[in-house]
């Protein structure tokens, strides 16, 4: 069953850049997608464009079946509520602990406080980092705060994960240990997609993968069928 | 409930937002308090200024003499007539007697002069005494009731009454005007601070609005905190003015150069100039801090 449908996608920025070409992409509940490509090919403008950080200019993306193209500024909240998003720099509260950095996702529903705790506590649990809660992101190592963005990401149990160079700022070990965090994440039932310029991580994970060019998709790798 | 935990979180967050940001919010809080004391001195001022003119104004009578010969019947006609004036506020009979008496009070030369009129013999003539409701009106009243039949004379310190009232006039404009632009200048001012206390918080912003927070889950911590850092910062010009016009008001024994420029009495000025300080703190605050969290919204 289709999760992401995107038709005929094309973006182009104020600057009069066209990141994307009429772009045809769908993709399957419960899949893990790589999207790679050179700099500038559109890769991270696709992931902004899933999370409603930009608009297409033209076609369609669908999202559970949502236009999430046609959805209003002021609405944007309703699809993020059911997205994590994880970044390259983490983008954690400096000033808030590990724990309510997490539960932050979860006290803008009102969700009570016993439900917050059991939540967060799951999704710091399932990152490995619950011995960590009351600890600041100054004092976590880089793979440590992309776990706790992770975990953010994760704790509202939505149905898309999408991560855009979430190992772009680590070193190749850390960066497997946040993978075998997606990937667990991935085998719960979230479908997963990753925005990434790391082939190694690509090729050991042997997921499906898209190979963008100058906006363009120039070819989409089965499951198994990357290698470097 | 979930609109309440909402609530109770909104309020929470904006006391931490004020803690943790502490550096940024003492300097909020500062510029609210130093301009605050600006206006609440203005505000005392304008005040004073304002009480003073209206004492002054109260105190113009009109004085109609009335007709040496004039009859009980007469008196109470003339009464009759200058109730059915416009702009008369009180009217208050002074007869020559009455008259004779307290000058003889005031002085004992007159006493000596006087102590032998008996109330056909004492020269001097029946008055009333006329309050108007509103001094620009003073003249026109003083010619009518001289028209009236049984009034000889009418005086009320015509020319100089008028001079006052218009010094006085603007006098009470200027200083309207100077508070009004104070809390315009310190609207500004906080308005700015805050602005600047928010611009540093725009990734915090950004992060909101990615974990899915509307624009109303992010705008509600960001007024209560402007709300806070109002009400905080209008703790001590409130301070300064309920201790600082107390012991002004003892200090001068409640008069100014003299004692026809009385000053306000500090109850309940004193709580009125509070409240109004605590208002402004509170709205511009809250209006500063809108203001600046609207620019981080996409709408």
């Amino acid at each position: 069953m289709d999760l992401i449908r995107m038709r005929d996608v094309t973006h182009t920025y104020k600057t009069g850049v066209t990141a994307l070409r009429d772009l045809d992409l769908t993709i399957e509940k419960g899949e893990f997608v790589f999207i790679i490509g050179s700099t500038g090919c559109g890769k991270s403008t696709l992931g902004k464009l899933l999370y409603r950080e930009l608009k297409p200019t033209k076609g369609t993306i669908l999202i559970g079946g949502e236009n999430v193209g046609k959805i209003p500024n002021r609405k944007v909240y309703k699809i993020r509520r059911k997205i994590g998003v994880v970044f390259q720099d983490y983008k954690l509260l400096e000033k808030s602990t590990v724990y309510e950095n997490v539960a932050f996702a979860l006290e803008i529903f009102g969700l009570p406080k016993e439900e917050i705790h059991e939540k967060v506590l799951k999704a710091l649990d399932l990152v490995g980092l619950k011995g960590k809660v009351k600890m600041y992101p100054k004092e976590l190592s880089g793979g440590e705060q992309q776990r706790v963005a992770i975990a953010r990401a994760i704790v509202n149990s939505p149905k898309l994960l999408i991560c855009d160079e979430p190992t772009g700022n680590l070193d190749p070990e850390t960066s497997m240990e946040v993978m075998k965090v997606i990937q667990s994440i991935h085998e719960l039932g979230t479908t997963v997609i990753m925005v990434t310029h790391d082939i190694d991580i690509v090729d050991k994970l042997k997921k499906r993968t898209i190979l963008l060019n100058a906006g363009r998709v120039l070819k989409d790798y089965a499951e198994g069928e990357y290698t470097k | 409930m979930k609109t309440l935990r909402i609530f109770g979180r909104n309020i929470r967050d904006s006391f931490k937002g004020v803690w943790r940001n502490l550096s940024l919010s003492l300097a909020s809080v500062s510029c609210i308090a130093i301009t605050l004391i600006v206006v609440s001195i203005a505000m005392i001022l304008s005040g004073n200024v304002n009480s003073f003119t209206s004492q002054i104004e109260n105190d113009v009578t009109i004085v109609a003499f009335l007709d040496q010969n004039v009859e009980k019947n007469d008196i109470s006609n003339i009464y009759k007539e200058i109730n059915k004036l416009e702009y008369v506020d009180t009217i208050e009979f002074k007869g020559k007697d009455e008259i004779a008496d307290e000058m003889m009070d005031a002085s004992a030369t007159y006493e000596n002069i006087m102590s032998g009129w008996t109330h056909d013999d004492n020269p001097l003539q029946d008055t009333y005494l006329v309050k108007v409701t509103d001094i620009d009106h003073i003249s026109d009243v003083s010619k009518k009731i001289e028209q009236i039949n049984g009034v000889s004379i009418v005086k009320y310190g015509e020319g100089m009454v008028e001079e006052l009232v218009s010094i006085f006039d603007i006098i009470k404009n200027v200083t309207i005007i100077i508070v009004i632009a104070l809390i315009l200048v310190t609207a500004f001012l906080i308005a700015n601070t805050i602005k600047i206390t928010i611009d540093s918080r725009r990734r915090e912003i950004e992060i909101m609005r990615l974990v899915g927070a509307s624009n109303a889950n992010i705008r509600i911590p960001f007024i209560f905190e402007g709300l806070l850092l109002g009400v905080i910062g209008s703790i001590i010009p409130i301070v300064v003015t309920c201790y600082g016009y107390v012991a002004l008001y003892a200090r001068l024994h409640g008069q100014l150069f003299s004692s026809i420029i009385r000053l306000i009495i500090p109850e309940p000025f004193i709580y009125q100039v509070s409240g109004l300080l605590l208002l402004i703190g509170m709205v511009v605050g809250m209006f500063g801090s809108l203001r600046a969290v609207r620019k981080y919204l996409k709408i």
